[in-house]
């Protein structure tokens, strides 16, 4: 495990030394607070005490901000030959994979926690304060986490493709694209409608939606561990694969 | 034995990069493993770390299997990869420390280890800065620190001079030879003399190949290594054909009308008996030289006309 934490501190240094971890929380809070409260369609206008434009918005901007995060986590080490340093270490492809998918997590709550702002906000604006739907926000920031999360280790996997950072990126917002609304395409094709219901449940979008009504269902809690463990361990071998 | 090959063969797309090569080092010995650019070396290395997966055969170090129990063989290892990978956000510090710490030291042991290392490899002014902005030489310092923080018993340097001032590559030299007094080391270079004045045995390696294995000293005296005579003469159209008699001659070569190149059989020294023709011949000599035998020429003939 400490191998694990070794890895996490040393990731989240890099992003912090670098521009990733301001530009990608400042895009985040700026883009969403954008909407919120200045473009047409605000809070202000429509005079609801709801934090629905986050959970709507949110995906969209994770889509591109999550592969922003993730490209470099191997494509890098492989382009500067350092994963040639990690792996000759006494430590596992699953302790590194770990490692930096957990700092990449990291990263996505430091960008989701701020809104936590607009929520006080919205809950001190409310007539009367604090008239908000708990339940619903709750399930959303978990469903919004949980899609941010699985977003992080489909990322992971696309940069152990790769030692080009812009061709993970595009695969990573590609694959993330396509596993939150592809499968919802596919189930509206006229000649799949015998099989629509399944094909949506494979998407990530249904369970989105299901958990931010407010109902935390242990099925969908189950779908986006699923999702995040099968990229994990497809990028463990991805790493055994390149000792052949 | 601390190094243990036996029966390594590697492919890589059809291509045989290392065709069943077998070579052991002792406790405490220095290696040189010397070939030309894309001999093996490196696959050989890599194969050792733990980093490559060969077709067949065997690798050990310390007696444990590096594919069986290669995270424990990771633990006896220290590897400076070719080209010397490090990250380069990193503050030399904090990349030793991170080194360590994979390595499993902490505390106080990883806090003296880093110290006494820096020390070692002389990195203390470098220490806080950025490793992007130090010089190759400081860079390369780095590399080998890293390699030997955990103390291993086991150094495994893939070329540790390229690319390094004649200053810098002594430095570094003087620095391997004296881990050599505690470690195993198994470094590999295409310079034979950096193999000369680091290694006391030689394995020479070419087209996947084993072409000798043996103590420089030897290799040497070997056959291949029969000393040259260079002779400039004063006048020219000397002659040699009193020489064929001589046990040690062999054969001669013009190089231009004045000089010549004596091939000679290692038994007997010629020199008296060029010094007699020249008087003999009233053809004063400007200069001769005794081009001993380096290993230079062993290197050339083995790989040259040995390797399959």
């Amino acid at each position: 495990m400490s191998a694990v934490l070794t890895l996490f501190q040393k990731e989240v240094q890099s992003f912090f030394n670098g521009l990733i971890a301001y530009l990608v929380m400042a895009v985040f809070l700026i883009g969403i607070g954008l909407f919120f409260w200045l473009f047409p369609g605000n809070v202000l206008e429509t005079g609801a005490a709801q934090m629905d434009i986050l959970f709507e918005l949110g995906p969209w901007f994770f889509l591109f901000l999550i592969p922003a995060i993730t490209m470099r986590a191997f494509a890098e080490e492989y382009r500067n030959g350092t994963i040639e340093f990690l792996l000759t270490k006494p430590v596992t492809e699953w302790q590194i994979v770990l490692g930096k998918y957990f700092a990449a997590v990291f990263l996505v709550l430091f960008a989701l926690i701020p809104t936590l702002i607009y929520l006080i906000t919205i809950i001190l604006l409310g007539n009367p304060v604090g008239n908000i739907d708990t339940g619903a926000t709750i399930g959303a920031y978990i469903g919004l986490a949980g899609l941010g999360f699985s977003f992080a280790a489909i990322g992971i996997l696309a940069s152990t493709f790769t030692d080009n950072q812009i061709v993970a990126f595009i695969s990573a917002l590609f694959l993330c694209f396509f596993m939150y609304t592809g499968f919802e395409f596919l189930s509206d094709l006229e000649y799949l409608t015998s099989i629509n219901e399944q094909l949506s449940a494979i998407g990530m979008l249904a369970h989105y939606r299901s958990v931010s009504r407010g109902v935390v269902d242990i099925r969908d809690v189950f779908y986006f561990v699923t999702i995040i463990f099968i990229a994990l361990l497809l990028s463990q071998n991805r790493l055994k694969g390149k000792k052949k | 034995m601390s190094i243990l090959v036996k029966g390594l063969t590697k492919t890589y797309d059809g291509q045989k990069a290392l065709n069943n090569i077998s070579f052991e080092v002792k406790k405490g010995e220095i290696l040189g493993f010397l070939g030309p650019n894309g001999a093996g070396k490196t696959t050989t290395m890599k194969i050792l770390c733990g980093y490559l997966l060969p077709d067949s055969g065997i690798a050990e170090i310390s007696g444990l299997s590096v594919f069986e129990k290669s995270l424990e063989v990771r633990k006896k290892i220290g590897y400076m990869p070719e080209h010397n990978p490090l990250y380069l956000d990193l503050y030399v510090h904090e990349f030793l420390k991170f080194a360590g710490k994979l390595c499993g030291l902490k505390g106080n042991d990883l806090m003296t280890r880093i110290k006494s290392v820096i020390e070692l490899t002389g990195l203390g002014p470098e220490q806080h800065k950025k490793i992007a902005m130090l010089s190759k030489g400081y860079r390369q310092r780095t590399g080998l620190a890293q390699a030997i923080l955990h103390n291993p018993e086991v150094l495994i340097l893939d070329e540790p001079t390229t690319g390094l001032d004649p200053n810098q590559i002594l430095e570094i030299r003087s620095l391997i030879r004296d881990l050599g007094k505690e470690k195993t080391i198994l470094f590999s270079s295409h310079i034979l003399s950096e193999v000369e004045a680091i290694a006391e045995r030689v394995v020479i390696i070419n087209k996947g190949n084993i072409l000798a294995d043996d103590q420089i000293n030897h290799l040497k005296q070997s056959e291949n290594a029969s000393p040259i005579l260079i002779l400039h003469m004063e006048k020219p159209g000397f002659d040699f054909s009193s020489f064929v008699q001589i046990p040690g001659f062999d054969r001669v070569e013009q190089v231009n009308p004045l000089e010549f190149k004596l091939y000679t059989t290692g038994a007997v020294d010629l020199r008296k008996a060029v010094m007699e023709a020249s008087i003999q011949q009233d053809n004063p000599i400007r200069s001769m030289t005794l081009e001993s035998s380096s290993l230079e020429t062993v290197f050339r003939e083995l790989t040259q006309s040995g390797g399959k």
